[in-house]
């Protein structure tokens, strides 16, 4: 689809951009199979409970409870995910548990039109045995769409947890040591922000890999960059 | 500005939009969402500025999130009519079926077209239906309509009403769901299951009419057949809409093809359904009641069969759009 060659970065970056009516690009990281499997298997497996456990309640009834079974099944088999795509803001419980979200392709909610396409042609996806179809047509895809998603023009992308937000107030600021160009300056704020999330040993890596740049001995280096990173953010104590 | 102080500057703010947007929903009193449209604003010009000054991704991603919230709630459809499934039934879906005439048109030729060989080679032939199906289907199916034996006359437990409608709403439903989605693989399996369905279904008329079971079958079928063969042509020709959209986009990407088609086709299968819903009550609770008499029987169907092919030709006409699509 010619969008390969729109620049060198689009080879590696999944990532979507979306520009709104006031122009400020959305980003968003849609997921891949392997995630988006997992979360269809505890969807499987949640469908699959249920549909046992109604089973046992109804195995006394007769052909009554037969039928209702029988409802129940095409219920679940068709319209699980749309109810709660529609009602839960894009996540079955599969795709909650793995932080997953479904949201039209310029990242609003899904309604019930495309929720229902999306879903309807999931067995499209799975011709003819097992997600042939779907497994070979997201891995053919940038943004890893089944077919179902290239119909309706979906996306399942990761919803954000909650990140760490301050640098930590624990942190002296420190000036740079020489004038530092804007990308130096991201990485210096990025690595002071980010480094509660990463073990000793990594930091450690990290700050290493300036070495012989950093006025400090090399077990020093890190609190360094971080209080570096600290006064780039502004703090000045 | 430093980051700090920018994010001092506006934390009130953020905090605020983060702490409605934890909980609000359009449904919500306007009231609470007041200056909602102009905060947004604001963060949008926010988050403009900190990817402009490089402040660190953890920023961004907070701004984008806030922002992100915003523009769902703002852009998201809100189903405010109350009487808009009445205006669906009554106009939009009308035109959608209207501005999509061809493909019923092709649909409709794909199922009646092997449906009528079928039968008259059945009809004519005693012995064609043995292409068609095994001999175990043929006498299974002969022994359900056979007058003699009244087997349809089983006055049939409620329970088992109950199982039978059950049965028809996963099963037929089922296979117009898979009609519709088979078309995007160019409409093929659309083709198929059209064809098939004729084939089969126009066989069985054929060789029961000449075997004379006239008054067991067609009580039975023509109550729900008019809901039941006009939903099979429906979700065909949704799914030859999906197929269509592959084969000739016309001026626009094919992926933008199918998606445009796709908004309208699922429109068309959700009636289809909703027609075979109504098929398999007909079926399960009305046409395999032996207690009623045949006239009423033939009559009721007959004014179904008007109420539907009236629906299909009339409804909606006069908001249907003159010129679009002048096929037929």
């Amino acid at each position: 689809m010619g969008n390969v060659f729109l620049g060198s970065g689009s080879f590696i970056s999944t990532g979507v951009l979306v520009e709104t009516p006031e122009s400020i690009d959305l980003e968003a990281e849609p997921a891949g199979i392997v995630v988006r499997g997992l979360a269809f298997t505890i969807d499987f497996l949640i469908r699959a409970i249920v549909l046992f456990v109604l089973g046992l309640a109804l195995a006394f009834s007769g052909e009554a409870g037969m039928g209702v079974m029988l409802i129940s099944w095409f219920l679940l088999e068709w319209f699980y995910p749309v109810f709660f795509e529609v009602f839960r803001a894009g996540q079955t419980p599969g795709k909650k548990k793995m932080g997953l979200r479904v949201v039209n392709d310029d990242l609003t909610p899904v309604g019930w039109g495309t929720s229902m396409i999306r879903n309807l042609l999931r067995w499209a996806d799975f011709f003819p045995v097992l997600y042939t179809a779907g497994l070979a047509t997201m891995a053919w895809n940038r943004y890893s769409q089944r077919l179902g998603d290239l119909a309706a023009g979906t996306l399942v992308i990761y919803s954000r947890k909650e990140s760490m937000r301050s640098a930590g107030s624990d942190i002296r600021a420190n000036p740079p040591p020489f004038q530092l160009e804007r990308e130096d300056q991201v990485a210096f704020v990025g690595f002071a922000q980010r480094s509660q999330q990463l073990s000793e040993q990594r930091q450690q890596e990290l700050a290493d890999i300036l070495g012989p740049l950093l006025p400090v001995h090399a077990s020093q280096r890190v609190d360094y960059v971080r209080a570096v990173g600290q006064w780039l953010l502004g703090g000045r104590q | 500005m430093k980051q700090q102080d920018f994010e001092h500057q506006h934390q009130a703010l953020w905090e605020h939009l983060e702490e409605l947007l934890a909980t609000a929903s359009m449904k919500e009193t306007v009231g609470a969402l007041r200056g909602l449209p102009a905060n947004y604003r604001q963060v949008c010009h926010h988050l403009a500025l900190a990817k402009h000054r490089r402040y660190s991704p953890f920023l961004v991603d907070r701004l984008n999130e806030i922002v992100v919230a915003c523009h769902n709630l703002l852009y998201s459809q809100s189903a405010r009519f109350r009487y808009q499934w009445l205006r669906f039934l009554l106009v939009d879906y009308p035109c959608v079926l209207h501005n999509n005439r061809r493909f019923i048109w092709a649909a409709t030729f794909l199922f009646v077209g092997p449906f009528i060989a079928l039968g008259l080679l059945c009809y004519f032939d005693p012995d064609f239906i043995y292409s068609v199906m095994d001999w175990e289907q043929v006498r299974q199916m002969e022994s359900m309509y056979d007058p003699a034996a009244r087997v349809l006359g089983r006055e049939r437990e409620a329970d088992t009403d109950l199982l039978m409608f059950g049965h028809y709403i996963q099963n037929n439903i089922g296979i117009a769901f898979r009609e519709f989605a088979g078309g995007i693989f160019f409409g093929v399996i659309t083709v198929v299951v059209l064809i098939f369905n004729g084939v089969v279904l126009g066989a069985v008329t054929g060789h029961l009419t000449q075997l004379g079971y006239i008054s067991t079958f067609y009580p039975f079928v023509i109550g729900h057949g008019s809901f039941e063969l006009t939903a099979i042509v429906l979700s065909g020709a949704a799914g030859l809409k999906l197929g269509m959209a592959l084969i000739d986009p016309g001026s626009a990407m094919r992926l933008a093809a199918l998606r445009t088609a796709g908004r309208e086709a699922v429109q068309i299968v959700l009636g289809a359904a909703v027609m075979l819903l109504i098929a398999a009550f007909l079926e399960a609770f009305w046409s395999s009641k032996a207690s009623l008499s045949i006239p009423l029987k033939i009559g009721v169907g007959a004014l179904l069969w008007i109420l539907v092919l009236g629906y299909l030709m009339f409804a909606g006409r006069s908001h249907r759009r003159a010129g679009a699509d002048s096929v037929n």
